[in-house]
Protein backbone atom coordinates (compact mmCIF):
# COMPACT_ATOMS: atom_id res chain seq x y z
CA UNK A 1 0.00 0.00 0.00
CA UNK A 2 2.84 2.36 0.93
CA UNK A 3 6.26 2.05 -0.64
CA UNK A 4 9.21 4.22 0.37
CA UNK A 5 11.88 4.69 -2.28
CA UNK A 6 15.18 6.20 -1.10
CA UNK A 7 13.36 8.40 1.38
CA UNK A 8 15.30 10.84 3.50
CA UNK A 9 13.98 13.44 5.88
CA UNK A 10 16.37 16.15 7.05
CA UNK A 11 18.97 14.37 9.15
CA UNK A 12 16.36 12.23 10.91
CA UNK A 13 15.51 9.43 8.50
CA UNK A 14 17.29 7.45 5.81
CA UNK A 15 15.03 4.74 4.42
CA UNK A 16 16.17 3.17 1.12
CA UNK A 17 13.10 0.89 1.13
CA UNK A 18 10.09 0.40 3.35
CA UNK A 19 6.80 -1.36 2.63
CA UNK A 20 3.53 -1.10 4.45
CA UNK A 21 1.06 -3.72 3.42
CA UNK A 22 -2.62 -3.15 2.80
CA UNK A 23 -5.12 -4.51 5.33
CA UNK A 24 -2.34 -5.49 7.70
CA UNK A 25 -1.27 -4.33 11.13
CA UNK A 26 2.19 -2.83 11.12
CA UNK A 27 3.86 -1.52 14.24
CA UNK A 28 6.82 0.79 14.41
CA UNK A 29 9.09 0.31 17.38
CA UNK A 30 12.31 1.99 18.39
CA UNK A 31 13.88 4.39 20.81
CA UNK A 32 12.58 7.93 21.34
CA UNK A 33 13.70 10.27 18.61
CA UNK A 34 14.44 7.43 16.19
CA UNK A 35 11.98 8.81 13.61
CA UNK A 36 8.81 6.76 14.17
CA UNK A 37 6.46 9.74 14.40
CA UNK A 38 8.18 11.28 11.38
CA UNK A 39 7.26 8.20 9.35
CA UNK A 40 3.60 8.42 10.44
CA UNK A 41 3.52 12.12 9.54
CA UNK A 42 4.90 11.30 6.11
CA UNK A 43 2.24 8.64 5.58
CA UNK A 44 -0.42 11.20 6.56
CA UNK A 45 1.24 13.84 4.32
CA UNK A 46 1.71 16.20 7.25
CA UNK A 47 5.31 16.38 6.06
CA UNK A 48 7.01 15.32 2.83
CA UNK A 49 10.38 13.64 2.39
CA UNK A 50 13.23 16.01 1.71
CA UNK A 51 14.51 13.39 -0.73
CA UNK A 52 13.02 10.32 -2.40
CA UNK A 53 9.44 9.27 -3.03
CA UNK A 54 6.58 7.59 -1.21
CA UNK A 55 4.08 5.67 -3.31
CA UNK A 56 0.53 5.14 -2.12
CA UNK A 57 -1.17 2.35 -4.09
CA UNK A 58 1.42 2.97 -6.80
CA UNK A 59 0.87 6.74 -6.99
CA UNK A 60 3.46 9.23 -5.77
CA UNK A 61 2.09 10.99 -2.68
CA UNK A 62 3.15 14.30 -4.22
CA UNK A 63 0.48 13.80 -6.89
CA UNK A 64 -2.30 13.23 -4.37
CA UNK A 65 -4.35 16.03 -2.81
CA UNK A 66 -3.26 16.26 0.81
CA UNK A 67 -6.67 16.92 2.37
CA UNK A 68 -8.31 14.08 0.41
CA UNK A 69 -5.40 11.80 1.39
CA UNK A 70 -5.70 12.62 5.09
CA UNK A 71 -9.37 11.69 4.95
CA UNK A 72 -8.39 8.21 3.73
CA UNK A 73 -5.25 7.92 5.84
CA UNK A 74 -5.99 9.49 9.21
CA UNK A 75 -3.51 10.05 11.99
CA UNK A 76 -3.89 10.24 15.75
CA UNK A 77 -1.03 12.06 17.44
CA UNK A 78 0.60 10.93 20.66
CA UNK A 79 -0.72 13.86 22.73
CA UNK A 80 -3.94 14.74 20.98
CA UNK A 81 -5.22 18.29 21.48
CA UNK A 82 -8.83 18.77 22.51
CA UNK A 83 -11.18 21.23 20.87
CA UNK A 84 -13.13 23.70 22.99
CA UNK A 85 -16.51 22.32 23.99
CA UNK A 86 -18.10 19.03 24.94
CA UNK A 87 -17.20 15.41 24.40
CA UNK A 88 -19.74 15.40 21.58
CA UNK A 89 -18.03 18.39 19.91
CA UNK A 90 -14.75 16.53 20.03
CA UNK A 91 -16.13 13.22 18.88
CA UNK A 92 -17.74 14.70 15.78
CA UNK A 93 -15.00 17.27 15.03
CA UNK A 94 -13.50 15.23 12.19
CA UNK A 95 -16.91 14.52 10.69
CA UNK A 96 -17.65 18.25 10.70
CA UNK A 97 -14.35 19.10 9.05
CA UNK A 98 -15.06 16.51 6.39
CA UNK A 99 -18.65 17.79 6.04
CA UNK A 100 -20.07 14.35 6.71
CA UNK A 101 -23.36 13.42 8.29
CA UNK A 102 -23.42 13.53 12.10
CA UNK A 103 -24.63 10.18 13.50
CA UNK A 104 -27.27 9.79 16.20
CA UNK A 105 -26.44 9.99 19.89
CA UNK A 106 -26.88 6.22 20.08
CA UNK A 107 -24.03 5.72 17.63
CA UNK A 108 -21.90 8.30 19.44
CA UNK A 109 -22.41 6.49 22.74
CA UNK A 110 -21.44 3.23 21.05
CA UNK A 111 -18.15 4.82 20.04
CA UNK A 112 -17.60 6.03 23.61
CA UNK A 113 -18.32 2.50 24.78
CA UNK A 114 -15.78 1.15 22.27
CA UNK A 115 -13.06 3.33 23.75
CA UNK A 116 -14.24 2.57 27.31
CA UNK A 117 -15.28 6.10 28.12
CA UNK A 118 -18.30 6.18 30.39
CA UNK A 119 -19.15 9.87 30.10
CA UNK A 120 -22.02 12.02 28.98
CA UNK A 121 -21.72 13.48 25.50
CA UNK A 122 -22.43 16.86 27.02
CA UNK A 123 -19.52 16.79 29.52
CA UNK A 124 -16.68 19.21 28.93
CA UNK A 125 -13.78 17.59 27.12
CA UNK A 126 -11.21 19.69 28.92
CA UNK A 127 -12.04 18.22 32.32
CA UNK A 128 -11.04 14.72 31.18
CA UNK A 129 -7.84 13.09 32.42
CA UNK A 130 -4.92 12.48 30.05
CA UNK A 131 -5.93 8.88 29.45
CA UNK A 132 -9.57 9.81 28.87
CA UNK A 133 -8.57 12.49 26.38
CA UNK A 134 -6.45 9.97 24.53
CA UNK A 135 -9.38 7.55 24.32
CA UNK A 136 -11.75 10.29 23.21
CA UNK A 137 -9.27 11.26 20.49
CA UNK A 138 -9.11 7.62 19.42
CA UNK A 139 -12.92 7.58 19.22
CA UNK A 140 -12.73 10.75 17.12
CA UNK A 141 -10.58 8.89 14.61
CA UNK A 142 -12.52 5.60 14.75
CA UNK A 143 -15.80 7.36 13.91
CA UNK A 144 -14.22 8.65 10.68
CA UNK A 145 -13.69 5.05 9.55
CA UNK A 146 -10.71 5.81 7.25
CA UNK A 147 -8.99 3.19 5.08
CA UNK A 148 -5.76 3.55 7.02
CA UNK A 149 -5.31 4.31 10.72
CA UNK A 150 -2.04 5.87 11.78
CA UNK A 151 -1.85 5.73 15.57
CA UNK A 152 1.07 7.30 17.40
CA UNK A 153 1.35 5.56 20.76
CA UNK A 154 -2.42 5.44 21.21
CA UNK A 155 -2.10 3.93 24.69
CA UNK A 156 0.80 5.91 26.12
CA UNK A 157 -1.39 7.54 28.79
CA UNK A 158 -3.26 4.34 29.72
CA UNK A 159 -2.66 1.81 32.46
CA UNK A 160 -1.63 -1.71 31.37
CA UNK A 161 -5.13 -3.18 31.66
CA UNK A 162 -6.86 -0.41 29.70
CA UNK A 163 -4.05 -0.44 27.16
CA UNK A 164 -4.63 -4.12 26.50
CA UNK A 165 -8.40 -3.60 26.14
CA UNK A 166 -8.05 -0.60 23.82
CA UNK A 167 -5.39 -2.12 21.56
CA UNK A 168 -7.37 -5.35 21.36
CA UNK A 169 -10.49 -3.40 20.38
CA UNK A 170 -8.65 -1.36 17.72
CA UNK A 171 -6.90 -4.32 16.15
CA UNK A 172 -10.13 -6.36 16.12
CA UNK A 173 -11.92 -3.47 14.43
CA UNK A 174 -9.16 -3.11 11.84
CA UNK A 175 -9.20 -6.81 10.97
CA UNK A 176 -13.00 -7.04 10.92
CA UNK A 177 -13.37 -4.01 8.65
CA UNK A 178 -10.39 -4.92 6.41
CA UNK A 179 -8.56 -1.73 7.26
CA UNK A 180 -4.87 -0.98 7.48
CA UNK A 181 -3.24 0.02 10.75
CA UNK A 182 0.18 1.52 11.26
CA UNK A 183 0.89 2.01 14.93
CA UNK A 184 3.79 3.36 16.90
CA UNK A 185 4.17 1.65 20.25
CA UNK A 186 6.66 1.70 23.08
CA UNK A 187 5.57 -1.78 24.12
CA UNK A 188 7.37 -4.66 22.43
CA UNK A 189 4.85 -7.03 24.00
CA UNK A 190 1.94 -5.23 22.31
CA UNK A 191 3.84 -5.19 19.03
CA UNK A 192 4.59 -8.94 19.21
CA UNK A 193 1.04 -9.83 20.15
CA UNK A 194 -0.94 -7.83 17.61
CA UNK A 195 1.25 -7.04 14.60
CA UNK A 196 1.54 -8.68 11.24
CA UNK A 197 4.78 -6.82 10.67
CA UNK A 198 7.09 -5.10 13.11
CA UNK A 199 9.37 -2.39 11.78
CA UNK A 200 12.20 -1.46 14.06
CA UNK A 201 13.55 2.04 13.61
CA UNK A 202 16.99 2.74 14.88
CA UNK A 203 18.82 6.02 14.29
CA UNK A 204 16.67 6.79 11.27
CA UNK A 205 17.09 3.39 9.62
CA UNK A 206 14.69 0.46 9.63
CA UNK A 207 14.56 -3.29 9.68
CA UNK A 208 11.29 -5.18 9.44
CA UNK A 209 10.12 -8.68 10.23
CA UNK A 210 6.90 -10.57 9.86
CA UNK A 211 4.96 -11.93 12.82
CA UNK A 212 2.52 -14.80 13.03
CA UNK A 213 -0.55 -12.87 13.99
CA UNK A 214 -2.23 -12.78 10.57
CA UNK A 215 -5.70 -14.22 10.56
CA UNK A 216 -8.16 -15.22 7.92
CA UNK A 217 -11.54 -13.65 8.19
CA UNK B 1 -20.76 81.63 18.38
CA UNK B 2 -17.64 83.17 19.97
CA UNK B 3 -14.70 84.12 17.79
CA UNK B 4 -11.88 81.58 17.52
CA UNK B 5 -9.01 82.21 19.92
CA UNK B 6 -5.81 82.00 17.90
CA UNK B 7 -2.92 80.59 19.94
CA UNK B 8 0.27 82.62 19.81
CA UNK B 9 3.71 81.02 20.11
CA UNK B 10 3.90 82.23 23.70
CA UNK B 11 0.57 80.72 24.61
CA UNK B 12 1.69 77.36 23.17
CA UNK B 13 4.93 77.75 25.09
CA UNK B 14 2.92 77.90 28.33
CA UNK B 15 1.65 74.39 27.53
CA UNK B 16 5.23 73.15 27.92
CA UNK B 17 4.77 73.69 31.64
CA UNK B 18 3.09 70.26 31.59
CA UNK B 19 6.36 68.75 30.37
CA UNK B 20 8.31 70.51 33.12
CA UNK B 21 5.85 69.21 35.73
CA UNK B 22 6.14 65.65 34.41
CA UNK B 23 9.96 65.95 34.37
CA UNK B 24 9.94 67.16 37.96
CA UNK B 25 7.63 64.32 39.00
CA UNK B 26 9.68 61.55 37.38
CA UNK B 27 12.89 63.00 38.84
CA UNK B 28 11.40 63.11 42.35
CA UNK B 29 10.11 59.55 41.96
CA UNK B 30 13.47 58.39 40.61
CA UNK B 31 11.96 57.11 37.36
CA UNK B 32 14.66 57.37 34.69
CA UNK B 33 12.52 58.59 31.83
CA UNK B 34 13.56 62.25 31.53
CA UNK B 35 15.40 61.71 28.25
CA UNK B 36 12.44 59.95 26.60
CA UNK B 37 9.99 62.63 27.76
CA UNK B 38 12.16 65.46 26.42
CA UNK B 39 12.91 63.70 23.12
CA UNK B 40 9.27 62.78 22.49
CA UNK B 41 8.05 66.30 23.30
CA UNK B 42 10.63 67.94 21.04
CA UNK B 43 10.06 65.38 18.30
CA UNK B 44 6.29 65.83 18.42
CA UNK B 45 6.68 69.60 18.22
CA UNK B 46 9.09 69.52 15.28
CA UNK B 47 7.04 66.93 13.40
CA UNK B 48 3.81 68.88 13.80
CA UNK B 49 5.39 72.24 12.90
CA UNK B 50 6.90 70.68 9.80
CA UNK B 51 3.61 68.96 8.92
CA UNK B 52 1.78 72.27 9.42
CA UNK B 53 4.02 74.08 6.92
CA UNK B 54 3.80 71.19 4.45
CA UNK B 55 0.00 71.17 4.73
CA UNK B 56 -0.16 74.94 4.18
CA UNK B 57 1.91 74.53 1.03
CA UNK B 58 -0.15 71.57 -0.19
CA UNK B 59 -3.49 73.28 0.48
CA UNK B 60 -2.31 76.41 -1.33
CA UNK B 61 -0.99 74.44 -4.30
CA UNK B 62 -3.46 71.56 -4.81
CA UNK B 63 -2.26 69.00 -7.33
CA UNK B 64 -3.35 65.41 -8.02
CA UNK B 65 0.30 64.35 -8.09
CA UNK B 66 1.09 65.82 -4.69
CA UNK B 67 -2.08 64.37 -3.16
CA UNK B 68 -1.35 60.97 -4.71
CA UNK B 69 2.27 61.14 -3.57
CA UNK B 70 1.26 61.89 0.01
CA UNK B 71 -1.20 59.00 0.10
CA UNK B 72 1.50 56.65 -1.23
CA UNK B 73 3.93 57.95 1.36
CA UNK B 74 1.40 57.40 4.15
CA UNK B 75 0.70 53.84 2.96
CA UNK B 76 4.40 53.06 2.68
CA UNK B 77 5.11 54.47 6.13
CA UNK B 78 2.22 52.52 7.67
CA UNK B 79 3.38 49.25 6.08
CA UNK B 80 6.98 49.95 7.12
CA UNK B 81 5.83 50.62 10.70
CA UNK B 82 4.06 47.25 10.85
CA UNK B 83 7.12 45.46 9.40
CA UNK B 84 9.38 47.19 11.91
CA UNK B 85 7.14 46.25 14.81
CA UNK B 86 7.37 42.54 13.94
CA UNK B 87 10.99 42.59 12.82
CA UNK B 88 12.26 39.09 12.10
CA UNK B 89 8.90 37.43 12.75
CA UNK B 90 7.24 38.00 9.38
CA UNK B 91 7.78 35.70 6.42
CA UNK B 92 8.14 37.34 3.00
CA UNK B 93 4.73 36.08 1.82
CA UNK B 94 3.09 37.49 4.98
CA UNK B 95 4.82 40.84 4.39
CA UNK B 96 3.36 40.93 0.88
CA UNK B 97 -0.08 40.12 2.28
CA UNK B 98 0.20 42.94 4.85
CA UNK B 99 1.23 45.48 2.20
CA UNK B 100 -1.53 44.33 -0.16
CA UNK B 101 -4.30 44.32 2.46
CA UNK B 102 -3.27 47.72 3.85
CA UNK B 103 -3.31 49.26 0.39
CA UNK B 104 -6.54 47.70 -0.87
CA UNK B 105 -8.42 47.97 2.45
CA UNK B 106 -7.64 51.63 3.08
CA UNK B 107 -7.66 52.94 -0.49
CA UNK B 108 -11.04 51.41 -1.37
CA UNK B 109 -12.63 52.86 1.80
CA UNK B 110 -10.88 56.22 1.30
CA UNK B 111 -12.09 56.61 -2.27
CA UNK B 112 -15.64 55.57 -1.35
CA UNK B 113 -15.64 57.99 1.59
CA UNK B 114 -14.37 60.95 -0.42
CA UNK B 115 -16.27 60.41 -3.65
CA UNK B 116 -19.56 58.93 -2.43
CA UNK B 117 -19.99 60.20 1.15
CA UNK B 118 -18.27 63.64 1.19
CA UNK B 119 -18.25 64.19 -2.63
CA UNK B 120 -15.19 66.41 -2.77
CA UNK B 121 -14.36 68.70 -5.64
CA UNK B 122 -11.81 68.84 -7.16
CA UNK B 123 -11.39 65.09 -6.74
CA UNK B 124 -7.86 65.46 -5.39
CA UNK B 125 -8.67 68.25 -2.88
CA UNK B 126 -5.85 67.76 -0.32
CA UNK B 127 -7.77 69.52 2.47
CA UNK B 128 -10.04 66.45 2.64
CA UNK B 129 -7.86 63.77 1.09
CA UNK B 130 -4.89 64.09 3.43
CA UNK B 131 -6.51 64.23 6.90
CA UNK B 132 -9.13 61.59 6.12
CA UNK B 133 -6.49 59.30 4.58
CA UNK B 134 -4.44 59.83 7.73
CA UNK B 135 -7.26 58.70 9.96
CA UNK B 136 -8.21 55.66 7.85
CA UNK B 137 -4.62 54.54 7.28
CA UNK B 138 -3.57 55.21 10.89
CA UNK B 139 -6.44 53.24 12.38
CA UNK B 140 -6.02 50.42 9.87
CA UNK B 141 -2.34 50.27 10.73
CA UNK B 142 -3.23 49.81 14.41
CA UNK B 143 -5.86 47.22 13.50
CA UNK B 144 -3.55 45.21 11.26
CA UNK B 145 -0.78 45.35 13.89
CA UNK B 146 -3.13 43.87 16.48
CA UNK B 147 -4.30 41.33 13.91
CA UNK B 148 -0.79 40.24 12.92
CA UNK B 149 0.22 39.95 16.58
CA UNK B 150 -2.79 37.79 17.37
CA UNK B 151 -2.32 35.67 14.22
CA UNK B 152 1.36 35.00 14.96
CA UNK B 153 0.58 34.14 18.58
CA UNK B 154 -2.35 31.92 17.60
CA UNK B 155 -0.33 30.02 15.01
CA UNK B 156 2.42 29.46 17.58
CA UNK B 157 0.44 28.61 20.71
CA UNK B 158 -2.22 26.60 18.89
CA UNK B 159 0.08 24.85 16.44
CA UNK B 160 -0.67 21.43 17.98
CA UNK B 161 -4.41 21.96 17.58
CA UNK B 162 -4.01 23.12 13.98
CA UNK B 163 -1.91 20.01 13.25
CA UNK B 164 -4.46 17.78 14.96
CA UNK B 165 -7.21 19.30 12.87
CA UNK B 166 -5.29 18.79 9.63
CA UNK B 167 -4.67 15.16 10.57
CA UNK B 168 -8.44 14.71 10.84
CA UNK B 169 -8.81 15.76 7.21
CA UNK B 170 -9.61 19.45 7.67
CA UNK B 171 -8.62 22.07 5.14
CA UNK B 172 -6.10 24.71 6.29
CA UNK B 173 -8.99 27.20 6.35
CA UNK B 174 -10.99 25.01 8.74
CA UNK B 175 -7.91 24.26 10.81
CA UNK B 176 -7.24 27.96 11.39
CA UNK B 177 -10.84 29.16 11.64
CA UNK B 178 -10.87 29.73 15.41
CA UNK B 179 -7.53 31.57 15.26
CA UNK B 180 -8.80 33.75 12.42
CA UNK B 181 -12.02 34.57 14.27
CA UNK B 182 -10.26 35.53 17.50
CA UNK B 183 -7.69 37.52 15.52
CA UNK B 184 -10.44 39.49 13.84
CA UNK B 185 -11.96 40.20 17.27
CA UNK B 186 -8.63 41.37 18.67
CA UNK B 187 -8.10 43.70 15.72
CA UNK B 188 -11.56 45.22 15.51
CA UNK B 189 -12.50 45.49 19.21
CA UNK B 190 -10.58 48.74 19.92
CA UNK B 191 -12.48 50.44 17.08
CA UNK B 192 -15.81 49.08 18.34
CA UNK B 193 -15.00 50.11 21.93
CA UNK B 194 -14.07 53.62 20.86
CA UNK B 195 -17.37 53.88 18.97
CA UNK B 196 -19.29 52.78 22.06
CA UNK B 197 -17.66 55.39 24.31
CA UNK B 198 -17.74 58.17 21.77
CA UNK B 199 -19.63 61.31 22.79
CA UNK B 200 -20.12 59.99 26.33
CA UNK B 201 -16.73 58.96 27.66
CA UNK B 202 -14.72 61.24 25.40
CA UNK B 203 -15.01 63.65 22.51
CA UNK B 204 -13.02 62.40 19.56
CA UNK B 205 -9.97 64.35 18.42
CA UNK B 206 -11.22 65.26 14.98
CA UNK B 207 -14.52 66.57 16.31
CA UNK B 208 -12.82 68.51 19.09
CA UNK B 209 -10.43 70.03 16.56
CA UNK B 210 -13.26 71.07 14.27
CA UNK B 211 -15.28 72.60 17.12
CA UNK B 212 -12.24 74.49 18.44
CA UNK B 213 -11.58 75.85 14.97
CA UNK B 214 -15.11 77.25 14.75
CA UNK B 215 -17.11 74.56 12.97
CA UNK B 216 -20.66 74.09 14.25
CA UNK B 217 -20.90 71.07 16.58
CA UNK B 218 -23.63 69.52 14.40
CA UNK B 219 -21.39 69.64 11.32
CA UNK B 220 -18.48 68.33 13.38
CA UNK B 221 -20.66 65.49 14.66
CA UNK B 222 -21.86 64.60 11.15
CA UNK B 223 -18.24 64.36 10.02
CA UNK B 224 -17.28 62.38 13.10
CA UNK B 225 -20.07 59.85 12.56
CA UNK B 226 -19.12 59.43 8.91
CA UNK B 227 -15.41 59.14 9.64
CA UNK B 228 -15.97 56.59 12.43
CA UNK B 229 -17.99 54.44 10.05
CA UNK B 230 -15.25 54.89 7.47
CA UNK B 231 -12.63 53.83 10.03
CA UNK B 232 -14.71 50.79 11.01
CA UNK B 233 -14.98 49.81 7.34
CA UNK B 234 -11.29 50.38 6.60
CA UNK B 235 -10.05 48.50 9.68
CA UNK B 236 -12.43 45.59 9.13
CA UNK B 237 -11.69 45.32 5.42
CA UNK B 238 -7.92 45.57 5.91
CA UNK B 239 -7.91 42.93 8.65
CA UNK B 240 -10.25 40.58 6.78
CA UNK B 241 -8.13 40.71 3.61
CA UNK B 242 -4.99 40.19 5.70
CA UNK B 243 -6.52 37.17 7.45
CA UNK B 244 -8.04 35.63 4.33
CA UNK B 245 -4.69 35.71 2.57
CA UNK B 246 -2.44 35.64 5.62
CA UNK B 247 -3.37 32.24 7.07
CA UNK B 248 -2.32 30.62 3.78
CA UNK B 249 1.23 31.86 4.26
CA UNK B 250 1.64 29.43 7.17
CA UNK B 251 1.03 26.47 4.82
CA UNK B 252 2.87 25.21 1.78
CA UNK B 253 1.24 24.03 -1.46
CA UNK B 254 0.79 20.55 -0.01
CA UNK B 255 -1.37 21.96 2.82
CA UNK B 256 1.42 21.32 5.32
CA UNK B 257 2.41 23.67 8.12
CA UNK B 258 5.79 25.38 7.67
Amino acid sequence: MFKFIDVRYKGVLDLPTLYIEKEKITTLVGASGSGKTTILKMLNKMISPTQGRILFNGVDLKEINSVAHRRRVTMLSQSPAMFEGSIRDNLIAGLRFQQREIPSDEVLYQVLEQVKLKKSLESSANTLSGGEKQRLALGRVLILNPDVYLLDEPSSALDDETEEIIIHMVTEHVRRENKTLVMVTHSKAIAEKYSDTIIEISEGRCSSRRCNNERNH
Amino acid sequence: MNEIIDLTVWQVAFAYLFVLIVLALVRIRGIKREKEIVISSVRMTLQLVLTGYILVYIFNNPSPFITGGIILLMEAFAVYTVFKKFKGRLSNPLKKVIAFSMSIGTLSCLLYFLFVVVRISPWYDPQYFVPIAGMLIGNSMTGISLGVKSLLEGMTTQKALVEETLMLGATPQDATRSIINSTFDAAIMPTINSMVGMGIVFLPGMMTGQILSGTSPTTAIAYQIAIMLGILGAVALTVIIMLQLGYRTFFNKEEQLY
